[in-house]
């Protein structure tokens, strides 16, 4: 694929990165928006068929008709220079020219570590959705759902529809935090009946796994409550603890960071200049925000701020949900204490938690261990380290994804310039 | 576009919907081990969007490729670790 030159690159086509595309290609900017997934829709508006939900469509109609250049399987694993990203594809790569760049890369889940957790088939509860969504068979799969928050509710009743026997679903927050963000719930008739709808389905709260069995593959889970441990056969084990923002590129570029997402003004301007962020990148705070920011971010990124400003107060009501949600689903205590001697925190690197509980840092932990340096590169330890230890895990170079030799040689610079260069973070 | 697309899986052909990934082929094909671990675990899909890596698998002769993120082409050819 030829480099090319756009006024605006969106970075992520879930909710916030097709409303931010679609904004400013609306205002006459020439704008690319790219994707790490096959299509366009992040993982909530993510489907087998291609055939989009009406709310999806809307902004993929609009995406066309502004002709926003959609480029999908793309990943963007580097800022070689200001105005310039390097992506990558299953086959080519390019450089891409931006005068605004708009970050919209969405979440991802929070994974703990407990004994069997690297066995196939246990997953993440958004991964198994995605999965099934992706044409993955759920129909009569026996499922136990654990982990942390609403989400559960959502993989429940998705996979409940596509005929999974979903055994139950462990919460391991305490009923009484539940009952207070049920009521801030009220005022969300949508997310209220999605709640009644799992009705039927065992929903356990202050409930979550010890460890997971089989030869090979998962065979069952073992479960806690209160005094109670007991064993549920099972052919998959969805489960995640809250979601957490993929600020990778946000903290190569410099942009500030911290309290859960990067910091933006109210244009969602990030504290570099031309840099804006929407989405769950912000903050954890669901699809109608992240839509409501995509829309001031694109507006902004072209100029318009008038058109910005009149949807600030459209972005107001969805900051107190996303406060709530955090409150309600705290990960408890006991939590950290899931790991045994032997279990690994790092998959990459088969890293064990007493290796990493030697370490007081995690840089120390990194040079010493390779916890965080494999594939992933701490995309999945870093979530749970930062947990288990409170350790701070940001620690970005590029290339923020693995690429490819021949993607990084045309990036400029001496040979061994790209691996050795340390970005500014600032938090 | 056709309804679905046969590819194969470790030498043998398996048809799926057409928009599948490579990470739903190769559980259509019964296969539960995607990858060895560093020291030599069997490793499977864990968070279903591009970011673990656990799902890595030669496609193509390509090796470690995140099948949860490639769509099924008619003829490809998958490899899992064994």
């Amino acid at each position: 694929m030829p480099d090319r030159d756009y006024d605006v690159v969106v970075i992520g086509a879930g909710p916030a990165g097709l409303a931010a595309a679609c904004r400013a290609a609306e205002c006459g900017r020439r704008v690319a928006l790219l994707d790490d997934n096959p299509h366009p829709g992040g993982q909530i508006w993510r489907n087998l068929s291609g055939k989009p939900p009406k709310q999806a469509a809307r902004w993929l109609a609009a995406a066309e008709r502004h002709a926003v250049e959609l480029i999908p399987g793309a990943r963007v694993f580097d800022v070689p220079e200001p105005g310039r990203i390097a992506v990558e594809m299953f086959d080519a790569e390019c450089r891409l020219g931006y005068r605004c760049l708009i970050l919209a890369t969405g979440a991802r889940e929070r994974f703990l570590p407990f004994p069997g957790w690297t066995l196939p088939n246990v997953v993440g509860a958004g991964g198994l959705q995605a999965l099934a969504k992706s044409g993955l068979p759920v129909a009569g799969k026996r499922v136990v759902i654990a982990g942390s928050g609403p989400l559960l509710l959502a993989v429940a009743r998705y996979l409940r529809t596509h005929g999974a026997d979903v055994r139950l679903v462990a919460e391991q927050a305490p009923p009484s935090a539940l009952l207070r963000f049920g009521l801030q719930l009220a005022l969300r008739p949508a997310k209220l009946l999605q709640a009644l709808a799992l009705f039927g389905t065992r929903y356990l709260t202050s409930c979550w796994p010890v460890s997971a069995q089989g030869n090979e593959r998962l065979e069952s889970v073992t479960l806690r409550r209160a005094a109670h441990t007991w064993t549920e056969p099972c052919d998959y084990l969805a489960c995640g603890f809250g979601l957490i923002p993929n600020l990778e590129l946000a903290e190569l570029l410099g942009c500030r960071t911290g309290e859960g997402g990067v910091h933006v003004d109210d244009y969602q301007m990030t504290s570099v200049e031309s840099v804006y962020c929407a989405g769950e990148a912000t903050g954890i705070g669901g699809l109608e925000p992240s839509i409501v920011e995509g829309e001031i971010a694109g507006y902004a990124a072209a100029g318009n701020l008038r058109r910005a400003q009149l949807r600030f107060p459209a972005r107001q009501p969805h900051r107190r949900f996303a406060a709530a949600l955090d409150t309600a689903f705290a990960l408890r205590d006991e939590l950290r204490r899931l790991p045994r001697p032997g279990t690994l925190v790092c998959r990459c690197e088969d890293v064990t938690i007493e290796r990493v509980r030697a370490c007081a840092t995690w840089r120390e932990a990194r040079l010493h261990t390779r916890c965080g340096m494999g594939p992933c590169q701490g995309r999945v330890c870093g979530g749970a380290v930062e947990f288990l230890l409170g350790w701070q895990t940001e620690s970005v170079r590029p290339p923020v994804f693995p690429a490819r030799i021949g993607s990084i040689a045309p990036a400029p610079g001496p040979a061994g310039h790209v691996s050795d260069r340390k970005r500014p973070v600032s938090r | 576009m056709p309804d679905s697309l046969t590819l194969s899986v470790n030498g043998s052909p398996i048809t799926v919907p057409a928009g599948a990934t490579v990470s739903a082929a190769i559980a259509l094909a019964g296969v539960t081990l995607y990858r060895r671990s560093v020291t030599g675990e069997p490793r499977a899909p864990l968070c279903g969007m591009g970011i673990c890596f656990e799902c890595s698998v030669t496609i193509d002769g390509r090796a470690h490729c995140r099948s949860c993120q490639v769509l099924c082409q008619p003829g490809m050819e998958v490899r899992t670790d064994a």
